[in-house]
C-alpha cells in the first residue's frame, strides 16, 4: 500500500533498508548466537545519522517525527528484531527528556543521541513493579543541591551499554505514583551500577540489564520536570514509544511473511510448489492483509501525534495491540509455512517467531494495553 | 587532483524476475528498482578516498534520463563536488563507443588528473566505456584496478587478472582507471549529506550544449532473448554405485578428466 511518503521520509526509508540487508542481515545469526552488542551496527547507524531522525533539528537532529522514527524501526526489525533496538532503545530513553526536560537539558543531552555519540535507556521497571509501575521502591531523597538514589531497576533495554538514563524513583514515598519523579543518571555516577544481563528468548544482541542504585548522588539539575511528575511523564513517554514498538512488530511480520512467500513458490511437494496449494495461499493472504492493515493502523497513528494531537494513548494503545498479536500470528504461521525447515535455525523464520514475543510484552502488556483503550473509550461516550 | 568519475544508473536485476520487453530489445523496467551500477560505487568511493588524501574536486558525469538525477545526489551525498548529467532523451540508444564519444565532449571542457569508472556495468555488461573513453582522449589507462596508489603526478596501481594474478603497473597522470568491486568499503551516504545534497544543483547537458564530433553508430542490439530450455538432461538410474559407475564413464568418455 502506498502511504504517500514525503521524498525525505523515503529517503529514510531507503537507506535504512540498505544497511538493514548489507550490514545487519549478514551478521543477525551471529548476535542471535552470541548475544553480544552489536557495536558494529551501532557505528553504522552513527556513520549514517540515523540516530538523528530521533531528535528535532533544534537540538542537532534532522526530525524528532514518530513517523520518521516508526520507518526506520519497521525497515531493521525486517531483517532483525534485536539488533535495531540500540537505536530505538535511546528514542525511548529520551524521550522523558525531549517531552518534559528543560532547555538546558535537551541542549546538554539531545545533541549526543542525536550523532550516536551516547545511547540512552528507559528505567522504569522493577522486580516488583511491571505492569504496576506505580508500585516502584526506588527512591531519592534530597540532600542539599543532590539527591540520593537507592533500588534496584530491572530488564533495562541498553542497559550497561547506554551512557545516558531516564530513571524513575519515588521523591515522597508516601504518595505512591503521585510522589514519583524522573532523573537523568550518567553512566560511572558513583553509586550506579549494573546487574547481570538477562539470557533471553528473542531480541538477542538487545542488552537487557538490571541498574543498581547504591547511594547514587545525582545533581538536582538532573531531575526532569518537577516533583510528583514522574509517572505522568513516564506514561507521556510511552504513548509516544508505543508506536515504535508497534512498527517493529511489523517489521519482523513483513520480514518473517516475505521468507514464506519466497519458499513456498521454491519448495516443491506432490509434484508442485507449495504456493499452489490453496491451504498455503489463504495464509500468504491472511498475513499480508493482516500486516497491511497493522502497518496503516501505525503509520495513522505516528501521523496523528507528529501532527499536534493533544491526545493519543488510546489510538497508540491501540497500534502496539493489534500490531504485536498480529506479529505474534504471522511468525508463527511463517514457521508452518516453511514446516520442519521452519524450525530449524538454520533458517530465520524461527528466530522472528521468537523476536516478535516481545512485542506484545514490553512498554505494557498487550492485557494493559487493552486496559487502557477500554478504560479511555468508556470515559468517550 | 581532480577526478572525473563517470557513473551509471542501472536496474537492480540480481534478485529480481528479469523478462523481455514488447520490443524484443530491452527489459521490463517498470517493476524494478534503480540505483547506481555496482563497480561505480567503488569507483566513487576511491575518487572521495584520493580526495580525502590530495584535496581537489571531483565531478560525477552520468549519461541518463532525468530520473538520474537522484543516482547523481547520492554521489554528491557521499562526497562529489559537482554532478553533470548528460540527457540521455536527446540520443538514440548510443552504444558502447558512442556513449565513450559523447562522455569524452564533455570531459574535454573539464580539467582533470584521473578519470575513475566502475569496470563493468551489471545491465548491458559491455565493459567497454572506460577503455574506449580513454583511448578516445589519448590518455593511459588501467583496467580491473583492484588497488590504487597515487601522487600528484603517477599512480602505481594493482589489476587483477584471472587466476588471481595481479599486475603491477606505473601510470603517468593524466589516466584512466576501471575500478573493480572489492577494492574498498563504498560508505552509505549519511541523512545528513543526503540533506544537503538535495539543494545542490545537478547540471543539465543537452545534444545542443556539447560539441560533438560525429557519432559512429558501430553496433545496434537486434534481439534480446532468454535462451530455450533444450533437453540435454540425462537423469542416471540406478543403485547409487550403479550411476556413480556410469558417471564415471561418462566424465572419462568425453575427455573431461
Ligand atoms: C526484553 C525486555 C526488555 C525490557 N525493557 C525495558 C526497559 O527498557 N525499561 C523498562 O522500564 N522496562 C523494560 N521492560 C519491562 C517490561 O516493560 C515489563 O516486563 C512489562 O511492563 C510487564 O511487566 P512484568 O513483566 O512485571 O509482568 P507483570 O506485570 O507481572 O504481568 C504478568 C501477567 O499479568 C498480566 N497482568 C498484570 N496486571 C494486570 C492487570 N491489571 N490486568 C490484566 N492483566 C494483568 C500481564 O498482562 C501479564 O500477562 C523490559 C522487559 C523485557 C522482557
Amino acid at each position: 500500500m502506498d502511504y504517500f511518503l514525503t521524498e525525505e521520509e523515503l529517503e529514510i526509508k531507503e537507506l535504512t533498508r540498505k544497511i538493514a540487508e548489507e550490514k545487519i542481515k549478514p551478521v543477525r545469526a551471529k548476535y542471535d548466537e552470541e548475544d553480544s552488542f552489536p557495536w558494529e551496527i551501532v557505528e553504522v547507524f552513527r556513520q549514517t545519522d540515523l540516530f538523528a531522525v530521533l531528535v528535532p533539528e533544534k537540538y542537532g537532529g534532522i526530525s524528532g517525527k514518530v513517523i520518521d522514527v516508526v520507518i526506520v524501526t519497521e525497515e531493521l526489525s525486517r531483517v532483525c528484531g534485536g539488533i535495531g533496538l540500540s537505536l530505538g532503545g535511546s528514542g525511548l530513553g529520551i524521550y522523558p527528556v525531549l517531552i518534559s526536560g528543560s532547555e538546558e537539558q535537551k541542549h546538554k543531552y539531545l545533541p549526543q543521541i542525536a550523532t550516536g555519540e551516547k545511547l540512552a535507556a528507559f528505567a522504569l521497571t522493577e522486580a516488583n513493579a511491571g505492569s504496576d509501575a506505580g508500585g516502584i521502591e526506588t527512591t531519592a531523597t534530597k540532600d542539599g543541591d543532590h539527591y540520593i538514589l537507592n533500588g534496584t531497576k530491572q530488564w533495562i533495554t541498553n542497559g550497561g551499554e547506554a551512557e545516558i538514563y531516564t530513571v524513575f524513583v519515588l521523591t515522597d514515598k508516601s504518595k505512591g505514583a503521585r510522589g514519583a519523579s524522573c532523573f537523568i543518571v550518567e553512566k560511572g555516577t558513583e553509586g550506579f551500577s549494573f546487574g547481570k544481563k538477562e539470557d533471553k528468548m528473542g531480541i538477542r544482541g538487545s542488552a537487557t540489564r538490571e541498574l543498581v542504585f547504591d547511594n547514587c548522588r545525582v545533581p538536582k539539575e538532573n531531575l526532569v520536570g518537577r516533583e510528583g511528575f514522574g509517572f505522568m511523564i513516564a506514561m507521556k513517554t510511552l504513548d509516544k514509544s508505543r508506536p515504535m514498538v508497534a512498527s517493529q512488530a511489523v517489521g519482523i511480520a513483513q520480514g518473517a511473511y516475505e521468507e514464506a512467500v519466497k519458499y513456498s513458490k521454491e519448495r516443491h511437494q506432490f509434484g508442485k510448489p507449495i504456493s499452489a496449494f490453496q491451504a498455503v495461499q489463504f495464509m500468504l493472504a491472511d498475513m499480508a492483509t493482516q500486516i497491511e492493515a497493522a502497518r496503516a493502523l501505525v503509520m495513522a497513528t505516528a501521523r496523528m501525534i507528529d501532527a499536534g494531537a493533544k491526545r493519543y494513548a488510546k489510538e497508540s494503545a491501540m497500534c502496539k495491540v493489534f500490531a504485536s498479536d498480529m506479529a505474534m500470528k504471522v511468525t508463527i504461521d511463517a514457521v508452518q509455512i516453511l514446516g520442519g525447515y521452519g524450525y530449524m535455525k538454520e533458517y530465520p523464520v524461527e528466530k522472528m517467531m521468537r523476536d516478535a514475543k516481545i512485542t506484545q510484552i514490553y512498554e505494557g502488556t498487550n492485557q494493559i494495553q487493552r486496559s487502557i483503550i477500554a478504560s479511555n473509550l468508556l470515559k468517550e461516550f | 587532483m581532480d577526478i572525473i568519475v563517470c557513473i551509471k544508473r542501472v536496474p537492480q536485476t540480481a534478485e529480481a524476475e528479469v523478462s523481455i520487453d514488447s520490443t524484443g530489445k530491452s527489459i521490463q523496467k517498470d517493476r524494478l528498482t534503480f540505483d547506481m551500477n555496482e563497480s561505480d560505487t567503488y569507483a566513487l568511493e576511491e575518487a572521495v578516498l584520493l580526495k580525502e588524501k590530495f584535496e581537489g574536486n571531483i565531478t560525477v558525469l552520468s549519461l541518463g534520463y532525468p530520473d538520474t538525477d537522484d543516482t547523481l545526489r547520492i554521489a554528491l551525498a557521499k562526497g562529489a563536488d559537482n554532478a553533470i548529467r548528460i540527457k540521455a532523451e536527446n540520443f538514440e540508444n548510443p552504444d558502447a563507443f558512442q556513449t565513450a564519444q559523447i562522455l569524452k565532449s564533455v570531459i574535454k571542457t573539464i580539467n582533470f588528473d584521473i578519470i575513475l569508472t566502475g569496470c563493468i556495468a551489471t545491465d548491458d555488461a559491455y565493459s567497454q566505456i572506460g577503455v574506449t573513453l580513454a583511448e578516445l582522449l589519448e590518455i593511459p589507462h588501467a583496467a580491473l584496478v583492484i588497488k590504487v596508489d597515487a601522487n600528484e603526478q603517477r599512480t602505481h596501481v594493482h589489476r587483477e587478472l584471472e587466476e588471481g594474478l595481479i599486475e603491477h603497473l606505473d601510470i603517468k597522470l593524466p589516466a584512466l582507471l576501471t575500478i573493480l568491486t572489492g577494492i574498498n568499503e563504498p560508505r552509505y551516504a549519511s541523512l545528513i549529506a543526503i540533506r544537503r545534497a538535495a539543494k545542490k544543483e545537478i547540471q543539465q547537458l543537452g545534444k545542443e550544449n556539447i560539441e560533438l564530433e560525429d557519432l559512429v553508430i558501430n553496433s545496434v542490439i537486434e534481439e534480446l532473448y532468454v535462451p530455450p530450455v533444450t533437453k540435454q538432461v540425462e537423469i542416471l538410474t540406478g543403485s547409487p554405485s550403479e550411476t556413480a559407475t556410469k558417471l564415471a564413464g561418462i566424465v572419462k568418455e568425453k575427455g573431461l578428466i
